[in-house]
């Protein structure tokens, strides 16, 4: 226990490593302790005196904790390895992560065997199937890319199906071939053998190609052409595995049963999916409700996902789809019933499950290596390496030409190389071939060893060669551009336009079925799966908020005070995007460009949602509780200072009372009546407080609401830290009315007839006041 | 050419066997009526701008080799094209999607225009409908100026977006994969009442 607990010290070269571990060592001590003292303080009322030894102060108990205590040091391991490796800045640009990671474990495996320990046997089938496979797989069905999945699922299912029995065969097949000529010794393998090791061998493997794609960011039609097919190919294995499992015994594979495993295979990858769609239902149903725990939401989607999974495992269905089902389900109805944080919270835990579940697959599938009982057959070896290869490279090109015939974006021959060259395998076979039953096949301990051998050469031949190989070959890449808002609306357009082209065509396309399911997912389903009122928000406003509200924050955390985040080069502010009827209004103004910008972020810090300025008026004008002084027309120069005064009693006000809830009755009332996205610039009137509160109404709980009143709270202090920050509010209340300042003089009679809050209008620096004009005119008192 | 075959075929149906194709022939296709950007779809195929023939204006009436005109821009890019014959079909893709944005043919988008586009998008959402399209519309013309100008005086205007910077926005979304139908397997039955 000790020798094994001080074994681990000297893995890494890092100092710091070792004074963890020996802190681990002496925590254990101290674990020791408490127990024993524990014992002793509840004393067991026995009948007879047992004998009065000397009271233990310190003692050692390990096997009292032992199993917790190992999994956590190996989790801890796991992540110092992973800390360890982006220390080093050179290594992980040129290895990825897994490999290095495998080493680790080769030489913590190496290391436990040196000590004479046995080495536990970490990388048990249950250990991997049930915890560390799922978390890694339920990240990926929860942030898998919707939209190009559904695009390209014709692509990925030819992949996975076809592809996928194709390896199987060939290599089973080639395999039983090669070990029938004479003078291998491999004769007594037998072909249904064969084959079950060329269905093993044969699944490319979800967890390696995250790993390696990770990194290399290529673009997004491969890899999710990739990653689909390692997901989906689960089916396929599952009941390949099962068929040849169970009839290696009986050694004979009739049609009957191949007909039988087809439809199997059907019940299993389809069960699979209903399965993980009836519990994503179920989550996000359970979430319409959750409005008042908020705490315990990410639990339910957790739970959920986890017991699809388990529930298709008992079936022997493919608990991989399942989950993947359950996510891409859960996603879209979850996120917009459960709060910010929730959403945070899921994201971020999912994040870690899934990294720490790699991290520690690969390792074990270190130590897997070092300790588990090896037969090496060169040819069997090698033939299955080269094998698989060849398989891989055939199929792909096989299944593209085929496919090439039914897709409108064809896949050049660079992408078919990639799709082939990213078949990685991975754990998931290893693990297969763990289970396997030593009575059965006697000839398991070559399989483990030949799986391993491929494993190695994917992950480090493929996996090191394929991210210079992107850049070789010049493959597109990811783009990192932000979904910009008109792409959006662009993208939008494009589906009702074609959609509606088809209509006019008369042809039941891909797009029209789309629609179908869109317009079916809004009326009903949407209604029963989403609380309250945000079942009615379309895509490019649920959008529009989130970018908005991005951008808030992005803000926000910048400093507010100093210049502009890259996120948003609003070097044009709205009034520079006005029709051309308005001359005069900007020829008057003679601004510094920089004001405009602090009024920009000002602005962007006090509001969750863009909108017109109007809209604001319209919120606060409503209710009555904000008597709006300053439609009375006063003069501008009153009105600037005034502002400037009140601005920053109230900016300090709030900041230090904490959002008075007291004031929101009526702000709540107003909120919900009026339109959910107001806007508001710090211009605001002296109703600042309890408007702020008004203006972060969008339809999301009060959660939200706090949320941005502690970045309001945040952009307000960063602010306060400037140290003009005064005359930069002062220079900051002058465009807005100095806008109007400006032509004040001239402009005033005609502004104060045009409508009765001129200050304001101005300052809001829309365009086109004739149109809030006429909005304004119902709303103005 | 079994494509233009088909699309006759469709022609005829829509028309009732005439030989000129009229806007309220569109009227009769159901599905097209739950379509929010309807009108503007219609439009696209009475607008001369869209007939390669450098006219302008509307007109009342299409002829088949205008139908398939129109029809001709919603064809996919072959296999090996050239990048400058995929630029080229980009560009007369985006440029369609301008002249339907673009109604009073002035060659430019203005704000109200983009946002009658928003609303129309957003006209089946009920009530949020009207400000959040404002906003949505302005914040992509915003948008749309910070990229494509820059840095702006705070007098200069922008006044709408000119064909060259709709291109330039657009371009991450390689439209000419994406705008396209098959013609292949057209069921001309279904259909009209």
């Amino acid at each position: 226990m000790l020798v094994g607990a001080t074994s681990h010290s000297p893995t890494g070269s890092r100092g710091f490593m070792e004074r963890g571990f020996l802190l681990l060592v002496v925590l254990m001590f101290l674990e020791g302790t408490v127990f024993p003292l524990g014992a002793a303080s509840s004393p067991d009322i026995n009948n007879y005196t047992f004998p009065k030894k000397a009271f233990p102060v310190l003692s050692l108990d390990y096997g009292h904790i032992q199993m917790p205590f190992e999994i956590s040091l190996w989790v801890l391991l796991a992540s110092l390895m992973k800390l360890g490796f982006h220390l080093i800045p050179r290594l992980s640009g040129i290895v990825p992560e897994s490999c290095l990671l495998i080493v680790v474990g080769l030489l913590v495996g190496g290391l436990i065997k040196l000590a004479g320990e046995e080495v536990p046997p970490v990388l048990d089938s249950k250990l991997f199937f049930l915890c560390l496979l799922p978390p890694i797989i339920l990240d990926a069905g929860y942030f898998l890319p919707i939209r190009p999945f559904m695009e390209n699922i014709g692509t990925i299912l030819m992949f996975a199906v076809i592809g996928t029995l194709w390896n199987a065969f060939f290599v089973g097949g080639l395999l039983f071939a090669v070990c029938q000529i004479e003078g291998t010794h491999l004769s007594q393998v037998e072909l249904l053998p064969c084959l079950l090791f060329g269905s093993i061998i044969s699944a490319v493997d979800p967890v390696a190609v995250l790993a390696v794609f990770e990194e290399i960011h290529i673009n997004e039609l491969l890899h999710i052409l990739v990653f689909g097919e390692s997901l989906l190919n689960d089916a396929v294995t599952v009941v390949l595995y099962h068929l040849f499992e169970e009839y290696s015994g009986a050694g004979e594979v009739t049609l009957m049963d191949a007909f039988l495993g087809v439809i199997c295979f059907l019940i299993v990858s389809l069960g699979g999916v209903a399965v993980g769609a009836i519990y994503g239902i179920l989550a996000a149903f359970t979430s319409r409700f959750t409005s008042h725990t908020r705490v315990i939401e990410p639990l339910f989607v957790f739970v959920y996902s986890y017991m699809a999974y388990l529930s298709a495992e008992m079936f022997h269905l493919s608990g991989i789809m399942a989950l993947i089902a359950c996510g891409a389900v859960t996603r879209p109805y979850v996120e917009a019933n459960i709060s910010h944080k929730s959403h945070t919270t899921i994201k971020y835990f999912l994040k870690m499950w899934s990294s720490v579940s790699e991290t520690l697959i690969f390792i074990f599938l270190g130590v897997a290596t070092v300790a588990g009982p090896h037969a090496w057959n060169w040819t069997f070896v090698s033939v299955t390496v080269i094998l698989c290869l060849v398989s891989r490279v055939i199929g792909v090109v096989g299944l593209t030409f085929i496919i090439n015939k039914f897709r409108i974006v064809k896949l050049t021959t660079k992408d078919q190389f990639i799709v082939a060259y990213g078949g990685l395998r991975g754990a998931i076979a290893f693990s297969l071939g763990y289970l396997l039953d030593k009575d059965h096949f006697p000839m398991r301990t070559m399989f483990l060893t030949a799986i391993i051998t491929e494993i190695f050469f994917t992950v480090f031949v493929q996996g090191m060669t394929i991210k210079p190989l992107v850049d070789l070959l010049a493959v597109k890449k990811k783009q990192e551009a932000k979904r910009s808002i008109n792409e959006e609306i662009h993208t939008q357009f494009l589906d009702h336009l074609l959609t509606g082209i088809e209509d006019i065509c008369g042809h039941y396309g891909h797009h029209h079925w789309k629609d179908k399911l869109n317009r079916f997912n809004k009326k009903y389903i949407k209604k029963c799966l989403i609380a309250g009122e945000r079942y009615k928000e379309p895509q490019l406003i649920a959008f529009y908020h989130k970018m908005e509200f991005k951008q808030a924050i992005e803000l926000v955390e910048s400093g507010g005070g100093v210049k502009m985040p890259a996120a948003m080069p609003l070097q044009v502010s709205m009034q520079n995007i006005q029709p051309k009827k308005q001359p005069p209004m900007a020829a008057d103004r003679a601004l510094p460009q920089f004001t405009k910008n602090r009024e920009e972020e000002i602005r962007k810090i006090l509001r969750s949602n863009l909108q017109k300025t109007r809209q604001r008026l319209r919120s606060y004008n409503r209710h009555t509780l904000v008597a709006d002084p300053y439609e009375d027309g006063w003069s501008e120069y009153m009105l600037k200072k005034q502002r400037m005064i009140e601005l920053e009693k109230k900016v300090s006000n709030y900041l230090t009372v904490p959002a008075a809830p007291s004031d929101s009755p009526t702000m709540r009332r107003a909120r919900l009546a009026s339109d959910p996205n107001a806007f508001y610039t710090i211009k605001a009137p002296p109703g600042n407080v309890p408007t702020i509160q008004v203006e972060l109404a969008s339809p999301q709980s009060p959660d939200s609401v706090n949320l941005v009143d502690e970045f309001s709270k945040k952009g307000g202090s960063s602010q306060k830290n400037t140290d003009d920050r005064k005359e930069e509010q002062g220079r900051m209340m002058k465009p807005p009315s100095a806008g109007k300042g400006g032509k004040g003089e001239e402009e005033e009679e005609e502004e104060e007839g045009e409508n009765k809050n001129p200050g304001l209008l101005r300052c809001l620096s829309d365009p086109g006041p004739s149109n809030e004009d006429e909005e304004d005119e119902p709303f103005l008192p | 050419f079994e494509q233009i075959g088909i699309l006759h075929k469709r022609f005829k149906q829509l028309s009732h066997n005439e030989d000129k194709l009229r806007r309220d022939d569109f009227n009769t296709i159901p599905d097209l009526a739950c379509n929010p950007i309807r009108n503007q779809i219609i439009e696209a195929f009475f607008d001369k701008r869209n007939f390669h023939q450098n006219g302008e204006g509307t007109v009342q009436e299409i002829g088949f080799e205008e139908f398939l005109v129109v029809m001709s821009h919603f064809r996919p890019p072959a296999l090996n094209m050239t990048e400058e014959q995929r630029e080229n079909i980009r560009r007369e893709k985006l440029r369609f999607l301008f002249n339907m944005h673009d109604t009073d043919n002035d060659g430019t988008i203005t704000l109200e225009e983009y946002r009658h586009v928003v609303e129309e998008l957003l006209s089946r959402s009920g009530a949020l409908g009207k400000e959040t399209a404002k906003g949505i519309a302005d914040a992509a013309m915003l948008e749309v100026a910070s990229i494509s100008m820059g840095h702006m005086e705070p007098d200069e205007f922008y006044e709408g977006i000119t064909f060259e910077h709709f291109l330039k926005i657009l371009k991450d979304i390689e439209i000419e994969t994406r705008m396209n139908i098959r013609f292949l397997n057209l069921d001309t039955t279904t259909l009209c009442k």
